[in-house]
């Protein structure tokens, strides 16, 4: 029962604050406890047991043999926990709300309720139901409480993402359809002991669509353009929340169900999946050198590095794909942090302007310390999470056919690949010197610091990666064994 | 205790005819106490369908049960009517004001009576048309259907608009009344026959002329296009829901266009066979699909925007008629009832204190939270967002495209949804992010309020439940 809990946790109370309980005491509480009942089911979560663990199952339509199912293996309890950290941390980040503050939380906790149901869930139907729960607060949250041209960006990633989720459903059904009649149904265990009964064909149709809808999702190049306008737009928190998490859900749906039930397919495209995340990590890496805003840099280096994960999903090796699976969480912490520090600064100052900043470091310490640390992790340096990540997927892509004498499309993808993190640490190192470092303008010279209390989700963040980066062992033995059924089945 | 279906028009029928003479006979009393007294009577009547007895099998090939269909698709388009017609009850007594004011009489209330009862009588030619198994009975329901349309259409007379949308219904109508008649005369040249199951017997027959058989029906389709306003036959959809009072226009986008769907669901049975049909079923969807979510995009006027997305779900439930989804398209037809008839009910009330132009919207959240949250629910529902009926039904449709590979309106469907979640989500913009022009609250009645409240909890159960409707359309 501990699973409806989590879930249904933050719902309640973006609910109960819609209905007049005290907006963000109700919102920090359920944050906290939703947080606290996930390191509960870390702590009873068997590692290494096949199979998902702390089922629970209720009957929706006998006909579709549709049931909310939830339940978690270790793949979507790494990314149940990601989401209840970053909520916490986004929650807690959250500042003085002056129009609405009441709507304001309780969007935010929807968004958090979707993420966490999307990924809890073992029944595709409300895996994608959960996911799609967070589409209208987003729309809220950039148009109502947004910043610069936010109405543009609203419209844009409603739209987008409204049109890769109906992507998505098509594909979901003609998942849901390819298998025989009496093998029918949207549980995903059913689903994966049928799966061998899918043709190759049909497999390759059905990853393609996949592929489009939740690469949308991800802002895979081409279809990114919707991502940096809507995060530089959001307030920091709802920033925090998409890129950090929400945005992960179409990582974790090509992870979760077309690596395993469409391995055919997987191999038929992957070359296509390999030119596309070289688009993300040179074409859109350049482009965000040459952003000249901070939230606008931000929003494309998260674009950016979407590119290492899928270049873990498309390795085809054991290593690779955890690789990726770490990489989701520390890019989730790392952007959260980073967006969060931002929101802080153009709070105090109005403007994100590169060349209007500077000297930040004097007066916000604290913040510069931890932007730091976040730009550090964000750039793949040793000793964070970021790091053992890309080390992973970088070598099990190279590992993929690897043969001396001849280079295949892994092996120069990996070598491609390798450019990026020189890329990002060019942008994300000019932008720490021209936010913390030269001179300061007078006018800013009164700025004080972060908040002491702001301490707390920081902390909880960077311990977090750095946790991740120096023992990436205790990710990869919770999430292993879920990759490792895939690769059997091969 | 069961009782027979046809019972159940029979009392509609007298709830009408009390309706008119309570009217003719006592004019000092008050005329709201005539729709409450309609208001229960076809509610009891709703409980009373679920007692129905199932018809008497092995006799449908003669007399009354040849041309009198009371299986589950009747019994439950019965209930669809009937809940229509409740609902749609409830927004013209929160309309009346408005009829007053275009009525020359001798009270202050003169007209109102005729105005709560013609919709009982539209009623029961409805619950007919849900049971029509033969061309006749199809013929005389739709007729029924159509004329006391025609009086409601252009009830508020005094009002230009009202007139011209009277006047369009009308002539429209009566021409595809002509074509509805030309085409049953075809099929019944071709085959001898106007019992449907009886016309599917003799198309079968590998002697029969296809041809003729086709154009029959091709001109039934034009009469059929017509009522649920499909492309190309949808240039009155517009204008007369624009021009009609507003709760008619409600009952005229779910009622009209319901019994189109179930006749269409039932006549197109025979001549599936032939396969000419599917292809121009798909090309009139398709056509009807990207016709009425493109030009939904630039409307300004609320009402006007609803007829285009009313023709735009049209497209919708086609696809499944093409699709052979019997059942994807009641539940699509069920969804889009509650909010169609949410938004037009929070649309009459919105409108007698500002406009029905979307920015007489703006900032409606702030004014009346309860309305802004309602239209919120039927749009988010009317656009497709999972956990409302709404989402349910285009899923339906969709999976049953894909099982029938109709990839070219699959594709299509996918483009028209983008295009309605920026149409729809206009409205959300207009009442959430606008400043309201005023700060006062939109006045709503507690019956209006319960009404809603009760279409939003609708909407959202059968979004996350739908197995209640599912098993209502099984045998």
């Amino acid at each position: 029962m501990i699973l409806p809990f989590i879930v249904f946790c933050p719902i309640a109370a973006a609910l109960a604050i819609l209905l007049g309980a005290p907006a963000r005491r109700t919102a920090l509480w359920a944050a906290g406890v939703t947080l606290a009942a996930t390191a509960f089911a870390l702590y009873g979560f068997e590692t290494g047991r096949p199979g998902f663990q702390f089922v629970s199952s209720l009957p929706i339509s006998s006909d579709w043999r549709i049931n909310f199912t939830l339940g978690l293996d270790g793949l979507s309890l790494m990314m149940v926990l990601l989401t209840a950290v970053v909520t916490f941390a986004a929650i807690w980040f959250t500042g003085v709300i002056a129009d609405r503050e009441h709507a304001f939380y309780a969007c935010l906790l929807f968004i958090a309720g979707g993420a966490l149901g999307a990924f809890a869930s073992i029944d595709l139907f409300f895996l994608y139901a959960f996911h799609e729960l967070a589409l209208i607060p987003t729309f809220f949250l950039i148009g109502i409480w947004g910043t610069g041209n936010r109405q543009a960006a609203a419209w844009k990633i409603t739209i987008y993402l409204a049109t890769g989720s109906f992507i998505l459903l098509l594909g979901l059904i003609m998942l849901y359809r390819s298998v025989p009649e009496a093998a029918r149904s949207f549980d995903f265990r059913n689903l994966q002991q049928s799966a061998s009964m899918i043709l190759p064909q049909a497999q390759g149709h059905i990853f393609l669509v996949l592929l489009i809808g939740f690469g949308i999702l991800v802002s895979l190049f081409p279809f990114h353009t919707w991502a940096p306008e809507a995060y530089a737009s959001a307030p920091a928190p709802a920033a925090m929340l998409h890129a950090g998490v929400l945005k992960k859900f179409g990582l974790y749906g090509l992870l979760r169900l077309a690596l395993p039930l469409l391995p055919q397919g997987a191999q038929q495209w992957s070359t296509l999946l390999i030119v596309l995340l070289l688009g993300n990590i040179l074409y859109v890496g350049l482009v965000t050198i040459a952003q000249k805003r901070l939230d606008w840099m931000l929003g494309y280096s998260s674009v950016m590095h979407m590119g290492y994960i899928f270049l873990g999903i498309a390795s085809g090796t054991l290593l690779g794909t955890s690789g990726a699976a770490i990489l989701i969480f520390a890019h989730g912490i790392s952007i959260a942090l980073l967006f969060g520090i931002a929101g802080e600064i153009r709070q105090r100052t109005g403007t994100l302007l590169l060349t209007d900043l500077g000297g930040f470091g004097k007066v916000m310490p604290r913040a510069a310390l931890a932007f730091g640390l976040a730009a550090f992790a964000s750039i793949g340096l040793p000793g964070f999470a970021n790091f053992s990540g890309e080390v992973m997927v970088l070598f099990g892509t190279f590992r993929n056919g690897a043969n001396l004498n001849h280079f295949t499309i892994f092996q120069v993808a990996t070598v491609l690949a390798l450019w990026g993190v020189v890329i990002s640490a060019v942008y994300m190192l000019r932008a720490y010197r021209s936010v913390f470092m030269g001179a300061l303008r007078e006018s800013w010279a009164s700025v004080i610091d972060l908040r002491p209390s702001l301490r707390l989700p920081i902390g909880l963040l960077v311990a977090l990666s750095l946790w991740f980066g120096f023992f990436p062992q205790s990710f990869v033995r919770i999430v292993s064994p879920v990759f490792q059924s895939y690769f059997i089945q091969k | 205790m069961t009782i027979g279906a046809p019972i159940l028009e029979i009392e509609v029928l007298i709830i009408g005819l009390f309706l008119l003479m309570t009217e003719a006979f006592f004019e000092q009393i008050d005329k709201r106490t005539l729709a409450f007294t309609a208001i229960s009577g076809l509610l009891a009547i709703l409980a009373a369908s679920f007692f129905v007895a199932p018809a008497p099998a092995n006799v449908a090939t003669a007399g009354f049960w040849s041309f009198y269909a009371a299986d589950p698709l009747a019994i439950f388009f019965k209930r669809f009517a009937l809940v229509t017609t409740v609902l749609v009850l409830v927004m013209m007594i929160d309309y009346a004001p408005i009829v007053r004011e275009s009525i020359h009489g001798t009270t202050h209330q003169s007209g109102l009576g005729e105005f709560f009862a013609l919709p009982i009588f539209t009623c029961v030619g409805l619950m007919w048309m849900a049971s029509a198994i033969d061309f006749v009975m199809i013929f005389v329901s739709l007729e029924l259907v159509t004329m006391s349309f025609y009086v409601l259409v252009s009830f508020t007379r005094r009002n230009p608009a009202t007139l011209e949308a009277g006047v369009k219904y009308l002539i429209l109508s009566a021409l595809s009344t002509g074509f509805l008649v030309y085409g049953i005369t075809w099929i019944f040249g071709v085959t001898g026959e106007t019992n449907l199951s009886r016309v599917t017997a003799a198309l079968s027959q590998p002697a029969i002329e296809a041809g003729p058989a086709l154009f029959g029906m091709v001109l039934v389709l034009v009469a059929l296009g017509f009522k649920i306003g499909a492309v190309p036959f949808q240039m009155w959809v517009p204008d007369v829901y624009q021009g009609a009072p507003t709760p008619v226009t409600a009952f005229l986008s779910v009622g009209s266009k319901a019994a189109g769907f179930v006749v269409l669901l039932r006549v197109l049975q025979p001549f599936f066979i032939l396969p000419q049909m599917e292809r121009l079923l798909t090309l009139i969807a398709l056509l009807t699909l990207i016709y009425g979510n493109l030009a939904a995009l630039p409307q300004s006027n609320l009402k006007r925007l609803l007829a285009y997305s009313s023709i735009a779900h049209a497209g919708y439930l086609l696809i499944g008629v093409v699709s052979f989804a019997g059942a994807a398209v009641s539940f699509y037809l069920v969804a889009y009832l509650l909010m169609t008839l949410l938004s037009f009910a929070v649309l009459i009330a919105v409108a007698k204190e500002t406009g029905e132009n979307i920015e007489d919207f703006n900032g409606l959240a702030k004014r009346s939270p309860f309305l802004a949250f309602a239209m919120l629910i039927a749009m988010t529902s009317l656009a497709g967002v999972p956990f409302t009926a709404g989402f349910l039904g285009k899923f339906f449709i969709f999976d049953a495209a894909i099982r029938h590979h109709q990839i070219t309106l699959v594709v299509a469907g996918v483009i028209t949804v983008a295009c309605g979640f920026y149409y729809y989500l206009k409205v959300v913009r207009a009442m959430y992010w606008e400043a309201p022009a005023s700060e006062s609250a939109v006045p709503l009645s507690r019956l209006s309020q319960v009404t809603m409240a009760a279409m939003i909890a609708g909407i959202i159960f059968l979004g996350v439940y739908p197995q209640p409707i599912l098993d209502a359309l099984k045998h």
